[in-house]
């Protein structure tokens, strides 16, 4: 059997079992790859009322076909192998190397940017922590899964940023520039939600995380789990966690680094052929293992539904059988829930690129800086006021804290934004506009409050 | 020769690779680069010496945060390497030469050479985990902690001022 | 439960302590080097950076081989991480700081040189 040749593995040659779990992972993201990009293409193409790429791998069979059935038919794939086929062009393409890039930093930097994306999935359990998923899942359970995360996310500004001073190109030097200091920005507000999460936790081990979050809801209903997106802290912290995200994989509205109306493709503008498709590979498998960062971290992991199948058999009277059928599927169906759960991020990634039009440089510091930062900060606190108040006063005592928490802040919050409201006058324009044919009007423009119009 | 002596030895040599380059590299590109790769090597010289959590720090910190400033600085500064060489040819690399050597070999007979064979009591050394550098960190060593954390919000507020244009 | 998580400390016991020295005087001289003879601020700065690592590099390895001269292996463990945190903490300081004021010169001069930064003059 499959399971006993990898516990004898596993007690043989552990070694040669982290090489395999390795491998589960890199074969997952390489082979995920080509169909995301497909289907980012189609739904994108079906949000904004196109086609899409539909033709290519469509089979017509000649009239005179041997074959009875298949005689003058066509076999449509719907364009699957179309990322297949870009992939055979890229490689066919010219690799240009323009005459003024700096050499090696220009070969290095395609490189630098795939290397996190592939790296930051060896602490993301996708499988159970017991049985046979126990010992091929996750290529390491260290300790500090979730700093690993941050600290290797962390690291993929250089492959940008170097392709950009690589290329001596000013568009794409702007581009680099621009995603060093949008990745510095978010990676704050991203560290201090996920902060939030460690310390509810209490734990930074990933397998400990998802641990956790099958527990009974809130403390109080036992057949439900409590995945954090369900507790009002951990809801603000996943939203935060997910725009901080969207911001580090450079993706619409955040792709400020490669905007096309203003920087032509920004860092990657001087890249051609295969490097070019490093770098389109290494945001998709960025992607990918993100939305998996976001679903261990907030959805339960890989847990299909939030219910506790293992409770109701044990103290529902009824339909045992069927929970424990559940059980089983809940565990065995892991690494496919899970790859869901991916896609799910990736559609969401989509939707909101078809949505969702570029924010403006000011506008994105402004939201890192001036929004999510404090809201991460203030969610912290609350978070580590449940804590306490959990230690001292048991479960309710911690969530009237955490809502009275919110509540007195949503107050300040409001107050003080009624302060900003009120203290600086808005500017005022007058424009006056000329039209000989009909009688002269003035047209008051005010940006705070509506005013009457002057006579003219 | 064991496992983790050539383990060793590949990552010393690659943090010393990262060494001789931020110095030579005429570039100023080049040097922090080459400084990135000496401080993630770094880390992971931490993880063999038990330390996960200073080794993952090393490299968010160093790798991640502080080396991004650093590129973002020298690309805002626009200096293509033409400008600046080690100044291999004048007097002040002998001198530097040798007192750097000097004060090497000093260390070296001292302080290194003693050592060179322990390999040190065996002891449990679990020491390394985010549990344990927290608990010391916020119970015997609080109150330099805190002292820290001043310094930092001192260096926030002086490094707003002087980014700011007029002051 | 089956757990893979490999004592990372427990696998590593045959390097010498003066491996781990030999490196950190290494950095420690080639960046007391760097300092001495380049002109670049920004890089002088990272050379800086280059000694303040050499020395936790130092640090972290003396903190793994307790000598038997100390007392408790595990404080002096904890003592010589705790150093490196703080370390760690004021370098990032001084690179918010520093930065700070090359910019600034920067700003003032549009050119920086260490050679050429003679006047305390603004």
């Amino acid at each position: 059997m499959v399971a006993e040749f990898f516990f004898r593995l596993h007690a043989e040659q552990p070694i040669l079992l982290g090489l395999i779990r390795c491998l589960f992972v890199l074969v997952a993201i390489l082979s995920l790859v080509p169909p995301l990009i497909w289907w980012e293409r189609r739904l994108l193409s079906w949000m904004q009322d196109r086609i899409g790429p539909n033709r290519s791998g469509t089979i017509t069979f000649p009239d005179n076909f041997p074959v009875k059935g298949l005689a003058s038919k066509k076999i449509r794939t719907f364009g699957l192998i179309q990322p297949l086929l870009d992939g055979v062009k890229l490689f066919l393409k010219e690799d240009i190397t323009p005459n003024a890039v700096d050499r090696k930093i220009y070969f290095i930097a395609p490189a630098l940017a795939l290397f996190p994306a592939f790296a930051l999935g060896a602490t993301l359990p996708w499988g159970p922590n017991y049985g046979l998923y126990g010992i091929l899942t996750p290529i390491a359970d260290v300790e500090i899964g979730i700093l690993y995360v941050l600290a290797i996310s962390s690291l993929g500004a250089y492959g940008i940023v170097l392709a950009g001073y690589a290329s001596n190109n000013k568009y794409s030097l702007m581009g680099g520039l621009r995603a060093s200091a949008q990745l510095i920005s978010y990676e704050l507000a991203m560290a201090m939600s996920v902060a939030c999460i460690i310390m509810a936790v209490g734990s930074m081990k990933l397998t400990q995380v998802v641990a956790i979050q099958e527990d009974a809801l809130w403390g109080a209903v036992p057949f439900l789990q409590n995945w954090f997106i369900f507790t009002p802290f951990g809801f603000i912290a996943a939203i935060i966690f997910l725009i901080a995200l969207i911001a580090e994989t450079n993706r619409a509205p955040f792709d400020l680094p490669e905007a096309e109306n203003e920087l032509i493709a920004g860092y990657h503008t001087e890249y051609s052929s295969m490097k070019f498709a490093v770098f389109f590979m290494g945001e998709y498998a960025a992607m990918f293992i993100f939305s998996g960062v976001f679903a261990t971290l907030f959805l339960g992991g890989y847990n299909i539904l939030p219910v506790n199948w293992g409770w109701m058999a044990e103290n529902l009277g009824w339909g045992q059988g069927l929970w424990r059928a559940l059980e089983g599927a809940n565990y065995w169906l892991a690494p496919i829930v899970f790859l869901g759960k991916c896609f799910a991020g990736i559609t969401f990634f989509v939707w909101l690129r078809a949505t969702l039009p570029r924010l403006r440089y000011d506008q994105l510091m402004n939201l890192g800086w001036k929004s999510l930062l404090p809201l991460s900060v203030a969610n912290f606190i609350v978070v580590g006021l449940w804590v306490i108040m959990t230690k001292m006063y048991g479960v309710m005592g911690g969530w009237i804290a955490v809502l009275a928490a919110f509540g007195i802040l949503t107050v300040l919050y409001l107050n003080l934004v009624k302060i900003a409201r009120t203290s600086p006058p808005m500017e005022k324009r007058t424009v006056t506009l000329v039209n000989p044919t009909s009688e002269r009007r003035s047209v008051t423009m005010v940006d705070a409050k509506p005013q009457e119009t002057p006579q003219a | 020769m064991t496992l983790n002596q050539i383990a060793f030895l590949v990552m010393g040599a690659a943090a010393l690779f990262g060494a001789v380059g931020v110095v030579f590299f005429r570039s100023p590109v080049r040097a922090a680069l080459s400084l990135v790769i000496n401080f993630f090597v770094l880390g992971l010289i931490y993880f063999m010496l038990g330390s996960q959590m200073l080794g993952i720090s090393q490299i968010m910190v160093y790798a991640g945060a502080i080396m991004v400033l650093f590129l973002f600085v020298v690309m805002m500064l626009r200096d293509d390497g033409k400008t600046d060489k080690p100044q291999t040819q004048e007097g002040k690399f002998l001198v530097g030469l040798v007192a750097s050597l000097a004060i090497a070999a000093l260390t070296y007979v001292a302080v290194i050479s003693p050592t060179m064979n322990y390999t040190g009591e065996k002891f449990n050394r679990i020491y390394g985990t985010p549990q344990s550098i927290g608990t010391v960190l916020f119970t015997q060593y609080v109150w330099p902690f805190e002292v820290i954390s001043i310094l930092l919000l001192v260096g926030i507020v002086g490094s707003i001022m002087l980014a700011k244009r007029k002051f | 439960m089956l757990s893979h998580l490999i004592p990372l400390a427990s696998v590593f016991d045959d390097v010498p302590l003066g491996w781990f020295l030999t490196l950190s005087l290494l950095m420690f001289t080639l960046g007391g080097l760097g300092v001495m003879i380049r002109r670049n601020p920004v890089v002088v700065f990272m050379c800086i950076e280059l000694m303040l690592n050499a020395v936790n590099l130092s640090f972290l390895s003396f903190a793994a081989y307790p000598s038997p001269v100390v007392g408790d292996p595990n404080q002096a463990a904890m003592s010589g991480q705790m150093m490196v945190i703080f370390v760690m903490a004021i370098a990032a300081a001084e690179v918010a700081v520093g930065l700070g004021i090359i910019m600034a010169i920067f700003r003032q001069k549009n050119e920086v040189d260490v050679d050429e930064m003679s006047t305390l003059r603004g």
